[in-house]
């Protein structure tokens, strides 16, 4: 990934900032700038998550893309924000520990690095809650 | 509309091609088909060719002329349109071929599908099939295309409790006809062992429960079918042509174990086709994972949401149960050049329809389907072919 293309992302990758449409209240994250059950008449804002979420399904991964290797295998979830949304992300846990309908909240980490002198990708993983 | 018919087909064997370049192996499947079709290449009017990524695996791009060229067709400057929806690319390409001859814009098309996977070592591979979901927001934070389809096969067994041994089965199933398949990658028998002692790939995935990296191309020619009888005996008529989308990512689905996109194409390809699930004899779905054969077969309504693990271990998916599914070894046993698979299940529909299906034939085939998804369900194209 390109210097560009990866500070072109800094408002969703660094903080959970997705966009909700005023019109009929659905919240977006990943962003959306077009609210698919509202269309044109849709009013899209910038919307600041709270970060709290529940696991809806995951995986544990062992055999991880060159870019992830070095933390071994990672659990990779789909979390559903309270505010509704859905996301995929990384949950920093014990593999054994990872479950359906386990709570989580948002922490900044590290995700990958391009090789020994590239870019280090920062951006949103999961830990559980107590 | 005109009625279309396939009046002939061709596949290259499946596999690790080390030997041949990515135009080779389309060359090759288009002459076959024009082999079976008995027709010289001067009477194609356009082709389509389903690709995924071949400007990532072989650095190519403008597949389109190139296929048309290395078939011999520069100097008549025929149209040719490369297709692209990730693993859905064959089924577009014959989708674009079919509406071509029935809009009566095209009368002789061909369409085509081909990739080159094995020219990238396996880590750029991988990556590169990522960009069949969000790249963005799902690869960007270490999804991969098991690990996906894991997310899908997690959700499922939660949800309806289907047990790893029985979700193996669709494995082992598969190998048995793809043992029967002289195309196939892998054309050897496994057991439920096999599968459950395999390399754990994404917590519930493993090894025996993923399509491979394969190179392969596979071309089938489609004609009206007022004309098919000029060039063969035993024309199959396209009943009905469908395709879907969904959202790009899995973490957007109304269901994450079901693929509406699934759902949608095969209700308009059975009203399109005016048949029911009954009717057809024989289905080739998309199991790029075990799990994806296990959500299809539901989604096309040929069991209950829930039951096609039970339905599987049953044995009503094998060769003489109730709907035979992937007779060809499906992309488990068969292979998965991402852009040919769509044609190869044409293919292998087309021989079941004629007989001449040898080892893995369904008794007196009639009617069958095919199902092609892209990514993890954001395209689906659905056909259903019959004899004349």
């Amino acid at each position: 990934m390109t210097v560009a293309r990866f500070w072109r992302k800094i408002p969703q990758r660094y903080n959970l900032i997705g966009t909700k449409c005023t019109t009929c209240g659905r919240h977006f994250f990943p962003p959306r700038t077009f609210c698919p059950d509202c269309r044109r008449n849709g009013k899209i804002v910038d919307h600041k998550f709270a970060g709290l979420g529940t696991v809806v399904t995951y995986t544990v991964i062992m055999t991880e893309p060159d870019q992830f290797a070095s933390p071994g295998p990672y659990v990779l979830a789909i979390i559903k924000l309270d505010e509704g949304p859905q996301m995929t992300s990384q949950v920093i846990c014990d593999p054994k520990e990872a479950k359906i309908g386990m709570r989580v909240k948002s922490v900044f980490r590290k995700i990958a690095t391009d090789g020994e002198s590239g870019i280090i990708h920062y951006g949103t993983k999961f830990v559980p809650v107590e | 509309m005109r009625d279309v018919a396939v009046i002939g087909i061709g596949c290259t064997k499946f596999g690790e091609h080390w030997n041949r370049s990515f135009r080779d192996l389309f060359v090759e499947a288009g002459s076959l088909a024009l082999e079976d079709a008995k027709m010289s290449g001067e009477k194609i009017d356009a082709m389509y060719v389903g690709n995924m990524s071949a400007g990532r695996f072989v650095e190519q791009e403008h597949i389109g002329a190139l296929i048309a060229d290395y078939a011999g067709m520069a100097s008549r400057h025929i149209p040719s349109t490369r297709v692209e929806a990730a693993c859905a690319s064959g089924g577009l390409a014959f989708r674009q071929a079919v509406i071509a001859v029935a809009s009566g814009m095209e009368d002789i098309v061909v369409a085509a599908g081909v990739e080159k996977m094995t020219d990238v070592a396996p880590g750029a591979s991988t990556d590169a099939l990522t960009g069949a979901a969000d790249r963005e927001w799902e690869g960007f934070v270490g999804a991969t295309f098991p690990g996906l389809y894991a997310m899908i096969a997690q959700d499922y067994m939660h949800k309806y409790g289907m047990t790893r041994e029985q979700l193996a089965h669709v494995a082992v199933k598969n190998h048995y006809n793809g043992a029967r398949n002289p195309i196939a990658q892998f054309p050897s028998e496994i057991t439920l062992d096999t599968v459950l002692k395999s390399t754990m790939v994404a917590d519930p995935l493993r090894l025996f429960d993923c399509s491979p990296i394969t190179d392969g191309a596979a071309a089938v020619i489609v004609a009206p079918l007022e004309r098919a009888k000029e060039f063969t005996d035993t024309p199959i008529k396209v009943l009905a042509t469908a395709q879907a989308s969904d959202s790009i990512a899995l973490h957007d689905r109304r269901d994450i174990s079901t693929l509406d996109a699934s759902v949608a194409a095969g209700q308009r390809a059975f009203k399109m086709a005016k048949l029911t699930q009954k009717d057809i004899n024989m289905v080739e779905v998309h199991d790029c994972f075990s799990i994806a054969e296990i959500c299809a077969i539901e989604d096309l309504g040929f069991c209950k949401k829930g039951t096609a693990g039970k339905f599987t271990a049953d044995g009503e998916t094998a060769l003489g149960g109730k709907i035979p599914v992937n007779t060809s070894g499906g992309l488990k046993s068969c292979g998965h050049p991402v852009g040919a698979t769509g044609i190869k299940q044409v293919c292998e529909i087309v021989q079941q329809l004629r007989g001449e299906a040898g080892k893995r034939q369904v008794d007196n085939a009639k009617v069958g389907m095919t199902h092609n998804v892209g990514g993890t369900g954001a395209t689906v194209a659905v056909h259903i072919l019959g004899r004349v």
